[in-house]
């Protein structure tokens, strides 16, 4: 059972109060972008067997959107953020890496 | 290989049964094969049988990190069935089931098909009108389904209750043919005939990276060494991802857990698969007597291959509500795998980005039904090139915006 902070309110949250909502910072294509951009946008999800940046909603609580950081290998949380921001914190980057040295965000890759 | 028959089973009764032999050899890896298969489920054991059964491509190799049959196609709860709603999904589907049909007989494996027929609840307005759609589709198709009326439904399937208080039963999408098979015989009677044919099923033994040479595969790194191909097959459902990353390029796949359970074995109550997409539930019996039952996967990424409790929950409310007698009942055993779901719900057999790499995934939650006809294409995939069975299903789809949509008839994991 999965159990996450939802960094509005405060509250740890269980699952079942959670909706999941997918990969977390992504960047909307646009007009004029290439096929591929589009495609990228649409369909190719980040599916990491390990770190995993993503969109959480609390659904049936604060009702807004949050995004954490999570081991996919494990379920391990790394941590928890709002997402009012276009890349990972400091200290959850810092909690990843303590795991895996050499992790880079494809973004800063 | 001595051939399983009714007079080996005779002349091992009287001999103490010492006669028999291995099903299949465990051989330490060549140096080279033609063709490389990574992942010993259904799907890579079906692609490499028929490799040699349909094109005599025997220098092969199935490499599998774990045990052959122990990721999704020994964790599955065995639905077969054709009724989906676009053509190339018929075709597949349906090619699959007339293997199915005869497997038994062409493995010489009793796989225990069991074609005891499956219905898909209807149980709102909306998928009334979506399952006669299907209907009406599978007769263009030449796939034979029919709708049934509650009534006509009640009577084959006694223990249900069509008169739910919140999702009563409208009728039911029927498909006589579908029912059942044994998964773990899929996977050893297609181990066994390759193994047969000379080919190397090697357990054991993890893909660590894919090695290119321009553009084009050269072969593969694990566990046992280096071991080189000229022909590269991918399939391993849950982790495609990651063996697409060891060859540097990225697929519209996501995977997440999908849990099934089962029960007390019971005396014989329903001899038909019962599906309810609508309350996300299925149900049959196997011929243990254990009610078989699955619900939908979770909704994040995980690779665990263990699932969230709350979904074992819902699943038996929506069952007990729909088959008030499962309530008395005790639940055995629950496990989970790891599916690889696509945006269309539809597979991926595929060329791919790098020369003589091929990929056979995105089965998602349903792709045991599929094993043959998945097997009989990629290997004419990888055989020729090309293969009519497979061309719609191909990974640049999504770019193209050419969608095989089955998020309907795949409403329920199954
Ligand atoms: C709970 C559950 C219920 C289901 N119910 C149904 C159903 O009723 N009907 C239906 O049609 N389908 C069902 N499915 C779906 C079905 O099980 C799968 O679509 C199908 O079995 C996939 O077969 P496969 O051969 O592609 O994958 P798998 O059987 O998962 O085989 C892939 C293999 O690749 C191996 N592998 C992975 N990485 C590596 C590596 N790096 N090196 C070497 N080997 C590797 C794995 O160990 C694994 O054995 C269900 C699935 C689940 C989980
Ligand atoms: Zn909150």
């Amino acid at each position: 059972m999965l159990l996450l902070q939802c960094p509005y309110c405060g509250v740890n949250a269980e699952e079942t109060e959670l909706a999941a909502g997918g990969e977390a910072h992504l960047k909307r294509a646009t007009v004029g972008d290439s096929d591929e951009a589009f495609e990228g946008y649409l369909f190719m999800r980040e599916n990491k067997k390990g770190v995993h940046l993503e969109r959480w909603r609390h659904a049936y609580g604060c009702g807004k959107w949050f995004l954490a950081a999570r081991d996919t290998a494990t379920l391990e949380v790394f941590g928890t953020y709002p997402a009012q921001t276009t890349e990972p914190p400091a200290d959850v980057t810092e909690n990843i890496r303590a795991k895996y040295p050499d992790w880079s965000w494809k973004e800063t890759a | 290989m001595r051939r399983y028959s009714v007079f080996a089973v005779a002349r091992e009764g009287l001999r103490y049964h010492t006669g028999w032999e291995r099903a299949w050899r465990s051989p330490q890896p060549k140096k080279k094969y033609d063709v490389i298969i990574v992942g010993a489920g259904g799907h890579g054991l079906a692609t490499a049988y028929y490799l040699g059964k349909n094109y005599g491509i025997t220098n092969v190799a199935i490499i599998e990190k774990g045990w052959l049959g122990g990721g999704n196609t020994g964790r599955n709860t065995t639905i077969i069935r054709s009724n989906y709603l676009q053509d190339p999904s018929a075709a597949i589907y349906d090619k699959a089931l007339k293997l199915y049909e005869n497997l038994s007989q062409d493995l010489n494996y009793n796989v225990m098909f069991s074609p005891r027929g499956l219905i898909m609840l209807a149980q709102t307005h909306h998928e009334v009108r979506g399952y006669q759609r299907t209907v009406m589709a599978n007769q263009l198709q030449g796939v034979a389904t029919e709708w049934v009326t509650p009534e006509q439904l009640k009577k084959l399937v006694p223990i249900i209750n069509i008169h739910g208080p919140r999702y009563p039963v409208m009728g039911g999408l029927y498909q006589k043919r579908g029912g059942t098979a044994r998964h773990d015989a899929v996977a050893w009677g297609y181990a066994r005939a390759c193994s047969d044919m000379g080919m190397d099923v090697i357990q054991q033994c993890e893909v660590k990276g894919v090695r290119t040479e321009g553009g084009k595969v050269v072969g593969v790194s694990t566990t046992k060494g280096d071991i080189d191909c000229d022909k590269l097959g991918m399939v391993v459902a849950g982790h495609t991802s990651v063996l697409a990353e060891m060859a540097g390029f990225r697929l519209p796949i996501e995977s997440v857990a999908l849990q099934a359970l089962v029960s007390e074995p019971i005396k014989p109550c329903m001899d038909v698969v019962v599906m309810a997409n609508t309350v996300h539930g299925y149900m049959s019996q196997s011929d243990k007597g254990e009610m078989v039952i699955g619900g939908g996967t979770d909704s994040f990424n995980n690779y665990t291959q263990r699932g969230s409790f709350h979904h074992i929950e819902e699943t038996v409310r929506a069952l007990v509500e729909t088959f008030p007698m499962v309530s008395r009942l005790k639940m055995l055993r629950q496990w989970g795998g790891i599916v690889d779901m696509t945006g269309d719900r539809s597979p991926i057999l595929s060329k791919t980005p790098v020369e003589g790499i091929f990929v056979n995934c995105g089965w998602g939650t349903g792709g045991f039904k599929a094993i043959p006809g998945s097997g009989w294409a990629m290997a004419e995939l990888m055989a020729k090139g090309h293969s009519p069975l497979t061309q719609e299903f191909d990974m640049f789809r999504f770019r193209e915006g050419k969608f095989i949509d089955e998020s309907v008839a795949a409403g329920v994991a199954h």
